[in-house]
């Protein structure tokens, strides 16, 4: 103990002084967040008060769901457990099948049509409606799952010794990894609709997740050529030696292991798509974050803004945090499955 | 109340450099002049064809501006410029209810109305020379305001020669950050810009005495001080300068039909509030025997087959929509949170600006 915390003067101050520190700041978060806190009444409780959690309590709808229809509310909400559910679904590594990949598809392609409705009697919700969470987990998985493919491709092509191949897919990465994300989404929702042809228009939301696809693809594609280059040029040659084809051996030899050994910054990647998301409110779409400032700008509250950033960092620590545990525990399975 | 002095022909020299960059396979998208990008409705009626063909008419939104167009907690949009939608809803389709909303942010509103995402553009855009001249049409305001400053009324400050070495807190890329050069620079102020990205840091700068002083709409100035300020009378307003700015619902170039519905139908509002029809009396006032009523509301025919609605175009506004005051107290003024004074948006009979042009 003594060791730890006293063990020279720089140590000692260090401790002294986030003491204090802690000391201090303890106890005003505690009357803020609990005792001088609202839980339930009106705005006018909130004035002069501590944390204000009945805005959260009579807000969080809007803040979940966004401008979705109210009565129609019950959509959404199936479209978060099911993409939850499937979720964990495929965290066992026994589950990733031909199947489970069948389900996603299954699963997304419903989700989407719930959302949308205007089949088997249900309402239709146009995607300008759309909001909250629900969109905050379509598009990552939407973006993730449609930019791998094309991740792969591109690192594969970068690696390809014909130069139209690898130099096309070193442009590509090299021109989005180049730009911030908020100039993609500037070119692709307000540029793009310019350049089309007259009369036609393209969703906004199908911009947004354009976007972020593209630059998913040029992120996921530099973390896969790592593991690529990770994987001995000996696997392949024994492949080859076996008689397989340069697909064969890609897809059965080369691949598994590139991707085996990349999985912490694939996480990483994913972590990251996550949070981007919430750029999206920059080009006028109803995510998470921008619902919880549209339902901020009530003018009958008292803007309780750290209670509703809060639930909203909540809510995204909730999903990040739960993809890195996993990733960790996935490295030190594979990792027993090597030795 | 963002508004974003962006304008359309810098962006479009942007649009096509980046288009050279990023696709320069499409060749074909370049295109000289802006009105030309006006058209997917461009002959006459074809937005009102394809309004009532659709049973919906689009409209551009804000992410949130309250008063003018936000989401309520139910997700209902509410506002004076969401209630301009509406009216037109209830003139060219006969309900209120069949406007769908698009939020849009500043810089994205002009492209949306220009591309045809959506018909009508009511989203606290002021009418401006280069964005009018840019490929965009202004019908007629929904809204005047101007530019003021926000003070601690103990810095014994009455006019803009006080405010000499101020700091002021400015939300960055707004209309008040140009006209705040614009007056500092003429009047020799020599104050100091304390920028902010958003609205709310803005406010909050000011509340927490990090500047002297806080410029920006004088509506938003006025709910800012009856909202936020612990005691209103603390604080005052004073216009930056002599220009008003005149919020105006836009259309697109090159459908006149389109244009003269969605002017008519703001003046329909204030045509409205000057006869005393209300939301409450419009039934009974269709027995009037006054002929300016009569043809008001469409129980004399004309009006409405000259704008190619039905004739009970103007009924179905005040109806279901209501008149201008109507719509004024309930979303900004005394029946809001807001409380915004009528002040320049009184009808002239009243002393403010607002009128409608005859209704024959």
């Amino acid at each position: 103990m003594r060791e730890i915390f006293f063990s020279d003067l720089a140590s000692a101050m260090t401790t002294l002084i986030l003491a204090v520190v802690i000391l201090t700041a303890v106890p005003q978060i505690l009357s803020w967040a609990i005792f001088d806190s609202v839980w339930t009444g009106d705005p006018a409780a909130c004035v002069d008060a501590g944390a204000c959690w009945s805005f959260l309590g009579e807000k969080h709808p809007f803040i979940l769901f966004g401008i979705y229809p109210p009565d129609e509310r019950w959509r959404p909400l199936v479209v978060i457990l099911l993409l939850i559910a499937l979720a964990l679904w495929t965290l066992p590594t026994a589950h990733w099948t031909r199947r489970t990949l069948y389900l996603w598809i299954a699963g997304v392609f419903t989700a989407l049509l719930l959302m949308r409705g205007g089949v088997f009697g249900l309402q239709h919700v146009p995607t300008a409606d759309w909001g909250g969470l629900p969109v905050t987990l379509l598009l990552t998985v939407l973006s993730l799952a449609i930019s791998f493919p094309f991740a792969i491709v591109l690192a594969l092509g970068r690696q390809s010794k014909l130069r139209i191949f690898s130099w096309a897919s070193i442009g590509f990465i090299e021109i989005v990894r180049g730009l911030p994300l908020l100039s993609l989404l500037f070119i692709t929702s307000i540029m793009l609709p310019l350049m089309l042809p007259e009369g036609i228009t393209i969703d906004n939301l199908l911009r947004a997740l354009a976007a972020l696809t593209i630059y998913a693809a040029a992120f996921l594609a530099e973390v896969i050529r790592g593991g690529l280059q990770g994987v001995n040029t000996g696997q392949a040659e024994a492949a080859r030696a076996l008689g397989m084809r340069w697909v064969q051996t890609t897809r059965l030899i080369v691949l598994p292991q590139a991707i085996r050994k990349v999985i912490p910054p694939l996480t990483n990647t994913v972590v990251v798509v996550v949070k981007n998301t919430s750029l999206v409110l920059v080009i006028g779409l109803f995510d998470l974050l921008s619902a919880g400032r549209a339902a901020l700008s009530d003018p009958d509250w008292p803007a309780p803004y750290a209670e509703t950033y809060l639930f909203i960092a909540v809510i995204y620590f909730a999903i990040c945090f739960g993809i890195s545990r996993y990733s960790l525990w996935l490295e030190k399975k594979f990792e027993q499955g090597v030795q | 109340m963002k508004r974003n002095i962006f304008h359309i022909s810098n962006f479009r020299g942007l649009a096509l450099g980046a288009a050279a960059v990023f696709m320069s396979a499409c060749s074909g998208a370049d295109r000289d002049e802006p009105e030309t990008t006006a058209a997917p409705a461009a002959d006459r009626g074809s937005t009102l064809a394809a309004v009532q063909q659709r049973g919906h008419i689009r409209c551009g939104a804000s992410q949130g501006t309250v008063g003018f167009g936000s989401p309520d907690v139910n997700g209902y949009w509410r506002g004076i410029d969401v209630d301009t939608c509406r009216a037109v809803a209830a003139a060219v389709l006969g309900d209120r209810d069949k406007a769908r909303f698009i939020p849009l942010t500043g810089q994205q509103r002009l492209t949306a109305l220009q591309t045809g995402e959506i018909d009508l553009l009511p989203r606290t855009t002021t009418w401006t020379l280069l964005r009018d001249a840019n490929g965009v049409n202004f019908t007629t305001p929904n809204f005047y305001d101007y530019t003021g400053f926000m003070l601690r009324r103990d810095k014994n400050v009455t006019e803009l020669k006080d405010m000499k070495g101020a700091s002021i807190c400015i939300q960055t890329g707004s209309m008040p950050e140009v006209i705040f050069a614009d007056i500092s620079h003429k009047y020799e102020l020599e104050m100091r810009p304390v920028i902010f990205d958003s609205v709310q840091a803005t406010r909050q700068a000011f509340f927490s005495g990090r500047c002297d002083a806080l410029i920006t709409d004088a509506s938003a100035l006025a709910s800012v001080r009856a909202t936020l300020a612990k005691n209103p009378d603390d604080f005052i307003i004073i216009p930056a300068n002599e220009e008003i700015t005149p919020l105006t619902p836009a259309v697109r170039h090159g459908d006149d039909q389109w244009f003269d519905i969605v002017r008519f139908s703001i003046f329909a509002m204030l045509m409205g509030e000057q006869l005393g029809i209300s939301q409450e009396n419009v039934d009974e006032m269709l027995k009037s025997k006054d002929p300016t009523v009569q043809r008001f509301l469409g129980q004399e025919a004309g009006n409405g087959k000259a704008l190619g609605l039905n004739e009970d175009w103007a009924y179905n506004i005040i109806k279901q929509v209501g008149n201008y005051s109507e719509v004024y107290d309930r979303n900004v003024g005394v029946d809001s949170p807001l409380q915004i004074e009528r002040g320049l948006n009184r009808l002239y009979r009243d002393g403010g600006l607002m009128t409608p042009a005859p209704f024959y």
